[in-house]
């Protein structure tokens, strides 16, 4: 060990160094050796996904997606929303972004459902059981603490360098607060409410899904947004393991040293991030009971 | 049978109650259980039981465990001695399937703080338990509508929660538990969120509707005129116990101890007291036969101003007075039939207090209590009317 890393602290020649990194590459290793097959074929699956979606929205005349996007946000958010989905994605249509910023939005779209679909049961286990809330909350706390980076490095050998590698670790990055959520939506379900659904005689499942989701939706939909925000942030760093999308127009821009054009994505970035936000966020208050 | 008989129920609030038990059975008080185990006691062997239709009170303080008691009889909360029985079944052995059908078939809950679903409309609240029932759609909904017309409501069906007043909350909240139609109506300070009026109506309406449904109902309250009222028996508790049961009439006129005697003394008794516990005795009385001299007789020796005319089998016929007797001896009368005044008030032995008051105020002399054939049982008199209201009952 000692040979290998040259030590400055001289005290060091008293202990070996532990050998966790060996430890956890191989760890890694055995993973990708015997669990390829799975991973080959999710990855197969996802990229088929990501890709067909992608062509799909490609294919479609851009005035078009805008026009399809506006009405969305108009109905879902209201028509502030709607006129400023129209401006925002007329200027990235504009600026010469408009691939780019597809792929980035199937990107986050992608990743945020499967985080929904992990996060939700995951949460809503967390919530009913002590036992898993004490299992699973110190593992989001690490994988939130841990740099986000981090997870790009084994994604590589799992899933092969490009966009399901980013998906992966988008998904890991956006996945905790869909979790925590969801988890603390349930269990702010008042106690007298879940009293009367038992002096009824609810089973366990319709408590859970007459009761504490409805009832969590509004703090559910507020995780699924943090969700989107980290998905789209951390999609701009898997940009370094091939995902292509604005990330990439990011990276290009900082090794060719072109701060416009850095800033052009980066704002790409903002108003993609804007619309998102605020049309889950009416989700959100839409289902809320003190409208 | 009974409805719901409960047998020595206790409850520690702890997964370990053995040391906690054993404290009881040494006859320690919560406090210092509390304070030697860090373990709350709730329910100290209580036993009581509830006839079907009738209205049983549980009364006490804050924290004396009444919600503890009355979530033990659906096992909201699991009693750790001690059995429940509801119609002679022993519910406390029950599986969770079987509980669950239970809670469905035979209870309605209504809660203090009204627990509706804030994300349901008001129907499909009152819907609620025939929903998990799985009823038919078309069934619940007329079942729902039909309580929500039974408490007022019609009409408020597509209505929030959050956009009723208090008062029209609870309606909802007796609806949900009246739409299910169950046998036993589990009522936890079901009214002491409301303001006074309304708190009034509200328990005048749930007597209305008593005599109409006959449901078997357990009320807890922590305000003793609430518990006089309604109840037709009332469980006093105080620390996890039971203090006293009795009817209204029993706590008021013959309380167990000092500390229920303490309780009934600031209690407006006049609605409460009825002529039965304040009658006094008569074992004078002037028959219709006797001469008015042997009546100004029987008055002078007893010093009595007038007595009351009855028959042979007791049937009530007026009163004779003092004044106008002297008055017949002197011109000679040979009967009474001339001086019974028969335009006396009456009253029966229910006749709460507050009537007898009015009737007092108007009729200077003793007021003859009868029954439902006019047969004399007692009488009243303003002295007894006074003591009672100013003292603990006797
Ligand atoms: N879940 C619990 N865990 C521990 N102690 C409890 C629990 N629930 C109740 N207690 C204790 O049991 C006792 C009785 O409580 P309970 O709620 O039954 O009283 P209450 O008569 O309904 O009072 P209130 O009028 O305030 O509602 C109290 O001392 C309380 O602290
Ligand atoms: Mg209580």
């Amino acid at each position: 060990m000692e040979n290998s890393s040259v030590s400055a602290d001289k005290w060091h020649y008293l202990t070996d160094k532990l050998p966790l990194d060996k430890e956890i590459d191989r760890l890694i290793d055995f993973l990708t050796e015997h669990f390829a097959f799975l991973t080959k074929a999710i990855s197969k699956y996802l990229e088929t996904v990501i890709e067909i979606s992608t062509q799909g929205l490609m294919s479609l005349p851009p005035w078009l997606v805008i026009t399809i996007f506006a009405i969305l946000a108009w109905r879902l958010a209201g028509r502030h929303v709607g006129i400023f989905t129209i401006l925002g994605l007329g200027l990235l249509w504009n600026l010469r972004l408009w691939e780019p910023t597809m792929e980035t939005l199937i990107l986050v779209v992608v990743a945020t459902i499967i985080a929904i679909i992990i996060g939700i049961p995951f949460g809503v286990w967390s919530a009913l059981s002590p036992m898993a809330y004490r299992i699973i909350m110190p593992i989001l706390d690490f994988m939130q603490t841990m740099p986000a980076f981090v997870y790009l490095i084994p994604a590589i050998p799992f899933f092969g360098l490009g966009a399901v590698s980013a998906m992966f670790a988008t998904v890991i990055f956006a996945v905790p607060p869909a979790i925590r959520l969801t988890c603390l939506g349930i269990k702010q379900v008042p106690k007298e409410l879940i009293e009367a659904a038992d002096a009824f005689g609810s089973t366990r499942w319709q408590k859970l899904f007459k009761l504490q989701l409805p009832l969590a939706i509004p703090t559910i939909m507020a995780g699924i947004n943090q969700t989107i925000m980290l998905a789209l942030s951390m999609v701009v760093i898997a940009a370094m393991i091939g995902a292509g999308g604005l990330g990439s127009e990011v990276w290009k821009a900082i090794q060719r040293l072109e701060p416009g054009k850095g800033f052009e994505a980066g704002i790409a970035i903002v108003i993609l991030a804007m619309i998102l936000d605020r049309i889950t966020q009416k989700i959100g208050k839409q289902n809320s009971p003190e409208r | 049978m009974e409805k719901i008989r409960a047998v020595n129920v206790t409850k520690i609030f702890t997964s370990h109650p053995q040391r906690a038990l054993t404290l009881l059975e040494q006859g320690l008080s919560k406090d210092e259980i509390f304070s030697q185990t860090g373990q709350a006691v709730g329910l100290v062997k209580v036993s009581f039981d509830v006839g079907e239709g009738e209205i049983l009170v549980v009364m006490g303080l804050s924290g004396s465990g009444k919600s503890t008691l009355i979530r033990c009889i659906n096992r909201l909360i699991e009693p750790t001695q001690g059995q429940i029985f509801i119609d002679g079944n022993d519910i406390t052995s029950l599986d969770h399937r079987a509980l669950l059908e239970l809670r469905r078939r035979k209870f309605g809950m209504v809660f203090q703080h009204f627990a509706l679903f804030p994300q349901r409309n008001i129907i499909n609240n009152v819907e609620y338990g025939l929903e998990i029932q799985q009823m038919d759609k078309l069934f619940r909904r007329d079942k729902a509508r039909q309580a929500l017309k039974l408490v007022g409501l019609e009409g408020w069906e597509a209505a929030m929660p959050n956009q009723l007043s208090g008062g029209m909350q609870q309606r909802v909240g007796l609806a949900r538990a009246l739409a299910v139609d169950p046998d036993i109506l589990l009522m936890d300070e079901a009214f002491s969120a409301l303001d006074p009026l309304i708190r009034g109506d509200m328990q005048n309406e749930l007597m209305s509707l008593q005599a109409r449904m006959k449901k078997t109902i357990l009320f807890i309250t922590h305000d003793l005129d609430e518990a006089l009222k309604i109840g037709n028996r009332v469980v006093l508790m105080k620390d996890g116990q039971v203090v006293q049961i009795g009817t209204p009439e029993e706590i008021l006129t013959t309380p167990a101890n000092d500390y229920v005697k303490r309780f009934v003394e600031n209690v407006d008794k006049s609605k409460i007291l009825t002529a039965r516990s304040i009658l006094t005795e008569i074992n004078l009385f002037a028959y219709l036969e006797d001469q008015p001299r042997d009546i100004l007789h029987k008055m002078q020796t007893n010093k009595v101003a007038s007595l009351f005319v009855v028959k042979r089998d007791n049937t009530l016929l007026g009163i004779v007075l003092a004044e106008v007797t002297r008055q017949a001896v002197e011109r000679g009368d040979k009967t009474i039939a001339n001086i019974t005044e028969s335009q006396v008030p009456t009253v029966i032995t229910t006749t709460p207090l507050i009537q007898l008051i009015r009737v007092l105020a108007k009729w200077p002399w003793p007021i003859p209590v009868v029954d439902k054939e006019n047969k004399l049982q007692g009488m009243i008199v303003n002295q007894r009317v006074l003591k009672a209201l100013t003292k603990g009952g006797e």
